[in-house]
């Protein structure tokens, strides 16, 4: 991404893209889980994968959204339907960078680590990755329009079931 | 088995349908069970066929927490051998997969062709005419251990005993019959994972064995009003005991009819926003949703409606296991059903809405028998034999697996 463009220079998305990003990971981290899908566009993409499964260009997700209704689905089911130990996430995301952009949407990458809190105080580190995100810029509040979660890691500690 | 001594493990009885706790929790047992049961004339899932397409293409993986490499030589045949250099017991490749001429070991350089036999050692004749290894030392009887191996519809297999019984006897004609009927074209791996499990690996064969806890334990469908309509179904289970597969059977159109009317009525609060996750089609054309599949002792073979995967259940220590997720589609996919897999996958595996249950199931178990292991389990729903049956409320499939197991840990 040249200086020049002035996309990279506009404070405004800089502080727009930073913002959604704060946000997301404090609606998890404090169970607001409900308002998850509205992070995201209606059309949208939600993946989370193995750092070796996306290198190798496959396509499974060990989450593979490819609505909102379907990020919706995912948090009715977590509330109504599946069982599993309470527990919740803090996670710590590192400074984003600005890969592209144009007038409409912005490509941003960040590093993430998640740490998981059992409902006994049980803390794990759980998940490390980066996020690789398509921001649609052009309307406010921002939203995903794709949010690729890639795990460092194809392990996974029991189960999956809050959203990373 | 009896030459390995009689471990002091005692069931309360000859019949299956009582399971002393103390399996799951006892240190020797898990020791015995490395060398009786996946060191024994068992048949063991290597890998895909597909993954080892090419001249060189090498697997690294384990059979029990035995680590083992399949490889496919010059000639396009597969071979198995054990990951463990004749030298001095050094790991030789410790890559998952990868495309190697030979094996090279890095500690002191000794080389192995593709079918494992040893073909160099550095300084054999020492340097300067010093050293060097003295002439009793033949390489020919410094060969690798080899596995026997054998493939079917696609999948790889291996064994340590040389006597264990061909593959196809080994599954018998219906669950050799189940795993065709799946794999019955050539695959492409979508996607893997493993999904490390709190428990010892026991748990969770028997919990996919376990027809019974399905709509108990796993609420997603009820939960969403996913209605499967008309359900004949059944288990299958061969002579050994130990593989099996169970059946469900369900009118793909009506149902999808049915959720789609549902979906328009008022009472929607518990329905999918997004039902194309269980869109699904009839692409085997016998009505079957279900198949779970099981070849003992740690290999699974699903196809829950278009969602197909080979999972593997390894042990790493008396109450830890990794289960490996295999996402299988075929290449004559075409975008549509790609997409439809895809989607249908958020069923199954570590997040799955169907399935993550199992992920923490069997550590409540091993959680609940930590100091607390006398007695035992009881599996006698469906009754106390591990014979076939036309309906899923049962404990059979349970029962054949410990069929199996007691034949050969002897107890």
């Amino acid at each position: 991404m040249p200086h020049s463009d002035p996309a990279m220079d506009d404070t405004a998305i800089r502080l727009g893209v930073d913002a959604l990003i704060a946000a997301y990971a404090d609606c998890i981290d404090e169970d607001r889980l409900e308002e998850w899908p509205d992070f995201f566009t209606e059309q949208c993409r939600y993946v989370i994968i193995s750092r070796t499964d996306y290198a190798a260009g496959l396509r499974h997700g060990i989450i593979y959204a490819a609505s909102q209704g379907m990020l919706t689905d995912r948090v009715m089911a977590l509330r109504k339907a599946n069982i599993f130990e309470p527990h919740h996430y803090r996670h710590i995301v590192g400074p984003t960078r600005i890969t592209r952009a144009d007038a409409g949407v912005a490509e941003v990458q960040s590093n993430f680590l998640a740490v998981r809190i059992m409902h006994d105080g049980g803390t794990q580190l759980f998940a490390t990755g980066r996020y690789l995100d398509r921001i649609d810029i052009a309307s406010r509040p921002y939203r995903f329009i794709e949010r690729i979660v890639v795990l460092d890691s194809h392990k996974i500690d029991t189960l999956l079931v809050i959203p990373l | 088995m009896s030459e390995l001594g009689v471990h002091p493990i005692t069931w309360p009885s000859n019949g299956l349908s009582e399971v002393p706790f103390v399996l799951y929790t006892d240190p020797e047992q898990y020791r015995l069970e490395q060398e009786r049961v996946f060191k024994g004339p068992t048949w063991n899932y290597l890998c895909l066929a597909a993954e080892i397409a090419n001249p060189g293409d090498f697997v690294a993986t384990t059979i029990g927490e035995v680590e083992v490499v399949v490889t496919r030589d010059a000639s396009g045949s597969i071979n198995g051998f054990v990951n463990r250099c004749a030298h001095r017991g050094n790991l030789l490749c410790f890559e998952r997969r990868g495309n190697a001429k030979e094996i090279s070991c890095i500690y002191h350089g000794w080389t192995y062709d593709l079918a494992g036999h040893l073909t160099g050692v550095a300084f054999e004749r020492g340097v300067k005419r010093q050293g060097g290894m003295p002439p009793e030392f033949h390489k020919d009887e410094h060969h690798l251990a080899r596995l026997k191996v054998a493939e079917l519809a696609g999948l790889v297999f291996g064994t340590f005993r040389a006597d264990a019984p061909d593959l196809e006897d080994y599954l018998g004609p219906a669950v050799t019959g189940g795993i065709r009927r799946v794999l019955n074209r050539p695959v492409q791996i979508l996607g893997r994972s493993t999904q490390v499990l709190p428990n010892n690996w026991k748990l969770y064969f028997e919990n996919v064995k376990d027809t019974y806890h399905a709509s108990i334990l796993h609420l997603f469908l009820t939960t969403f009003r996913i209605n499967r309509l008309s359900q004949p179904g059944g288990i299958t289970i061969d002579a050994n005991g130990g593989n099996h597969f169970s059946q469900a059977k369900m009118d793909y159109a009506a149902e999808d009819a049915d959720y789609k009317e549902a979906a328009l009525r008022a009472d929607s609060a518990f329905r999918l926003q997004d039902s194309s996750i269980v869109e699904s089609i009839d692409e085997y054309g016998d009505s079957v949703s279900v198949q779970i599949l099981t070849v003992f002792p740690a290999m699974v073979l699903q196809q829950i409606r278009n969602t197909i995967a080979v999972r593997v259940i390894r042990p790493r220590g008396l109450e830890q296991s990794e289960l490996d997720w295999i996402h299988l589609g075929f290449d004559d996919d075409d975008d549509a059903m790609t997409e439809r897999r895809l989607r249908q996958g958020n069923l199954v595996g570590a997040a799955g809405f169907i399935s993550m249950e199992d992920g923490c199931v069997g550590g409540f178990v091993q959680r609940a028998l930590r100091y607390d292991d006398a007695g035992g389990g009881v599996v006698m729903m469906g009754g106390h034999d591990a014979e076939s049956q036309p309906f899923r409320a049962t404990e059979a499939a349970i029962r054949g697996f410990w069929k199996q197991y007691r034949a050969l840990m002897g107890g």
